[in-house]
């Protein structure tokens, strides 16, 4: 049922281009205020869902409602709730930014009385208030960019979508237009995709992994790490062999595994990652044997917590491998197939499969 | 047609911004003043039975050919290429009125050339007749005309730039539209394969359609409301074919 609580609610929304499912029975709920993350590889499905959201495509089946509204329904109130940065942001390149702004601004019927206002406020936000009287066309990308979310943002609408605002960024750009988007929570509804994992981790409270035009993972990020990620991972600064290392942690549990050690520092001290493979808490145990041995000497412990990378790759593997049992089975009718998603209590790990080791970004360390 | 006016002032501010504008408006009165002189020395060489507007309102077809598609090839093409196409119909604004602004703007552009050459009859008529007084009739017949077949022309260019997002296929049909209808319309009644009884209608149609015919007659001061309905409710269909263009290529209601 429709509650104000959700600005966007999407049901079984499907999108075929021609014989493609490009878009195959994703359902999902976003709160007011909320930032949500779109994840998944190239042509998964996330801007043919956010066309869909913005009026722009229309889908073949399913509903999508902006503020209890149906799309379909009623495509010009959309329109008027929504701010849009479509992918490659695409601008007039012959504009001044001010002057792009400001006809956009009417296109979006900000009242006169407000316009000069909701422009400024646009171009302080994206920090462009020196770029203003510039040409569109002879800024670099990184302005263009901000010109885009200027764009998106300027008439204050109730839900922004944006794709991938952040390609093509430099690190200072990525972090201004992170807190802008993180300055929007509560006030707004924020859609982001990105293939920028940290990025999206960062700022969104809920994310949306996408493949095959499915949901194959939803929830927050500590939710979705909860489910896909299936073994826990402790690293420790310690002085002494290695030998005397796998001796002592024997002494805890059979399954706890040295994964990686580096090489010994000036000082005699290497980085040792101890593999669990299973979510359970070692960290006191661990802490207490290795504080007491004789010979080894521990200058740091914590738990590690898998990057977001591993989740991405773990969610959209699980689907690529329903597809390949699918392929193998047969010519199966297509039914409809659950959305695996996450659910607020743990679930049990049997079901995920383990990340290979070559999947898994080498530690920075 | 609430945001009509903000559309057609961005649509004319950007043609105004254009270098190419410039240069486009350039080289169509370079080519109207060669074609005028080269009339003004038809004349001097030899007499004619028409005033020098009359003939020089018979080839308006000239730029028209060329200038139609230039001026309407990027229109709905370049904002599909460049994918603008995109954030301006996820803003509150009908198809029909982007269709209209950028038809407006070439619309107005169109005109405000075909008037300038205007002063082509005014310095004749100025410094070699300044002994006989001008005859105005056959210069409103003929700008008459040509405005109201501009709205035709400029809709036939606007149509073939919105089932495109190529200019160049944009301009190379657009082109064909109106060739067709200038050419083929003009001479369709000559065809001989057409001198059966059956085809009797052709003829008759054909005769409606004829541009050239229209040309003449307007320039000669016959004021045809045929002519008129045909041009305005064939630029009504065709504007109305891009808004059905665009909705379908575009996917949006």
């Amino acid at each position: 049922m429709t509650t104000p609580k959700h600005t966007i609610e999407v049901e079984q929304l499907h999108k075929r281009f021609g014989k493609i499912d490009a878009v195959n029975g994703i359902s999902f709920k976003v709160e007011k205020g909320q930032i949500v993350g779109f994840l998944g590889p190239n042509g998964a499905g996330k801007s043919t869902t956010m066309r869909i959201l913005t009026g722009y495509n229309r889908a073949t089946s399913g509903i999508a409602k902006i503020c209890g509204v149906p799309v379909a329904a009623d495509p010009h109130y959309i329109k008027r709730r929504i701010g849009y940065m479509p992918e490659n942001n695409p601008l007039p390149l012959d504009l001044r930014v001010r002057e792009y702004l400001k006809y956009r601004a009417k296109m979006k019927e900000i009242p006169f009385s407000k316009r000069r206002r909701a422009i400024n406020q646009a171009l302080e936000s994206c920090d462009l208030l020196r770029a203003q009287d510039r040409i569109i066309g002879k800024l670099s990308k990184g302005f263009r960019q901000r010109v885009g979310i200027a764009d998106a943002i300027l008439a204050n609408p109730e839900v922004i979508i944006m794709d991938e605002p952040t390609i093509g960024l430099d690190p200072h750009q990525v972090i201004l237009i992170r807190d802008l988007i993180a300055s929007l929570r509560g006030r707004m509804t924020v859609i982001i995709s990105s293939h920028i994992l940290p990025e999206i981790e960062m700022t969104c409270d809920q994310i949306i992994i996408i493949n095959h035009g499915k949901i194959v993972g939803q929830g927050s990020p500590a939710e979705l790490r909860d489910t896909f990620i299936d073994h826990t991972t402790y690293e420790v600064e310690i002085h002494g062999t290695n030998k005397e290392l796998e001796a002592a942690l024997a002494t805890i549990a059979p399954e706890l595994l040295i994964e990686r050690i580096s090489d010994h520092d000036a000082d005699g001290f290497a980085t040792a990652e101890i593999r669990i493979k299973d979510k359970c808490d070692y960290g006191e145990k661990l802490f207490k044997t290795l504080s007491v041995h004789p010979h080894l000497r521990t200058r740091s412990l914590r738990r590690k917590m898998a990057p977001l990378e591993d989740v991405f790759l773990a969610a959209t593997r699980r689907s690529w491998e329903e597809v390949d049992q699918h392929l193998l089975e047969g010519p199966v009718p297509p039914g409809p197939q659950q959305p695996l998603q996450t659910k607020p209590e743990p679930t049990p790990s049997e079901t995920a499969p383990t990340p290979q080791p070559e999947a898994q970004k080498p530690d920075p360390k | 047609m609430r945001h009509f006016l903000t559309l057609l002032r961005n649509e004319i501010w950007r043609l105004l911004i254009s270098p190419s504008t410039y240069i486009a408006g350039f080289l169509f009165l370079l080519v109207m003043g060669f074609l005028f002189q080269w009339m003004l020395r038809v004349y001097t060489s030899d007499p004619q039975d028409e005033t020098p507007s009359v003939l020089f309102f018979r080839m308006f077809f000239i730029p028209v050919f060329f200038m139609v598609p230039l001026l309407t090839m990027r229109s709905v093409a370049e904002e599909r290429r460049a994918g603008t196409i995109e954030t301006l119909l996820t803003t509150p604004v009908t198809i029909a009125e982007i269709v209209l602004a950028k038809f407006g703007a070439s619309y107005l552009y169109y005109c405000s050339l075909w008037l300038i050459t205007a002063s082509f009859h005014i310095i004749f008529f100025t410094y070699a007749q300044s002994d006989t007084i001008i005859d105005p009739y056959p210069l409103i017949g003929g700008y008459g005309y040509i405005f109201l077949s501009g709205t035709l022309f400029l809709s036939l260019g606007i149509f073939a730039s919105s089932l495109t997002k190529s200019q160049l296929v944009a301009g190379i049909l657009g082109f064909s539209l109106v060739f067709g209808f200038i050419v083929i319309g003009s001479n369709v009644e000559d065809l001989s394969v057409l001198t059966g009884e059956q085809s009797l209608w052709i003829r008759q149609f054909s005769d409606h359609t004829d541009a050239l015919q229209h040309m003449g007659d307007f320039s000669s001061g016959i004021i045809d409301t045929r002519a008129i309905v045909l041009y305005l409710s064939t630029a009504f269909t065709f504007l109305f074919l891009s808004v059905l263009a665009i909705e379908y290529r575009d996917g949006t209601t």
